[in-house]
């Protein structure tokens, strides 16, 4: 593989891998706060919901997928622009779309797929991008 | 959405995408791992954990992270999600006037569509 393929190959891989956590992660994070419900906004009421959250296994799992995400993004920007990755991560709204129709036979609104077709045209313009267009450190 | 709820929303925003783009910094400044083997990667992380850059961003991700908290537990999240695809937009402002990256108007284009997209795909 050329230079430039090999950069868009690895970046590419790295972005899904970097999609697939963050998208298990925000599902489990969302399903833990559902379980401890709204938060004040008070010294008491925060420290409170901080206590829940810290103690609530389906939040740490979350945490782990959203770590695992972090390790993925600070690798793949290690040499990829962030203007570059970070639209490009978008992707992953569309991918949970598919999925939701694909396996869990949810019926999905024409809104939504009018979204869906705009992130995969805009990921699909960033992605004929240079993914690097800054100078290596030295 | 209330005002106290447009704050947080704006503090969300600011602080994940400043803290993005320093953890960016940090990262092309430790360099790249010389190869995706785990060997390689664990080293390039245990570079990176040394960064000041990184300790510069993790906070502000994690504050980023708890406000996001808050506001899910206000908001609901058609709400809270489409709101902060403008972080798309504020990134790559950032990007380009902190990082220097080259936006062309081909990747505009992109953001400015994966923007409209997501507000458009959370919100349904």
């Amino acid at each position: 593989m050329g230079h430039e393929r090999r950069l868009r190959f690895k970046t590419l891989v790295m972005v899904l891998a970097m999609v697939l956590c963050a998208n298990t992660g925000d599902l489990l994070l969302k399903r833990g706060m559902n379980q401890i419900g709204v938060v004040q906004l008070s010294f008491s009421g925060l420290t409170h919901a901080f206590r829940l959250t810290i103690s609530n296994p389906t939040i740490w799992l979350a945490i782990a997928f959203l770590l695992g995400f972090l390790v993925f993004y600070m690798t793949v920007l290690s040499w990829a622009d962030y203007s570059y990755v970070m639209p490009a991560g978008a992707f992953g709204y569309a991918l949970v779309t598919l999925l939701a129709v694909l396996f869990l036979g949810e019926t999905v609104t024409t809104r939504r797929w009018f979204g869906v077709v705009l992130i995969c045209a805009g990921v699909f313009l960033v992605g004929q991008t240079k993914p690097r267009t800054t100078e290596a450190a030295t | 959405m209330m005002l106290r709820s447009a704050v947080l929303l704006a503090a969300f925003i600011l602080g994940g995408s400043t803290g993005e783009i320093a953890i960016t910094h940090g990262m092309k400044s430790v360099g790249e791992p010389v190869r995706l083997r785990p060997r390689f990667v664990l080293h390039f992380l245990g570079r990176a954990v040394r960064n000041g850059w990184f300790w510069t961003g993790v906070p502000l991700l994690a504050f980023a992270f708890y406000v996001l908290l808050v506001l899910l537990s206000w908001e609901p999240i058609s709400v809270v999600i489409p709101a902060s695809a403008l972080s798309y937009v504020v990134g790559t402002l950032g990007a380009k006037y902190l990082l220097k990256e080259e936006v062309s108007p081909k990747r505009w284009a992109g953001v400015l569509l994966v923007c409209a997209g997501v507000a458009l795909v959370a919100a349904s």
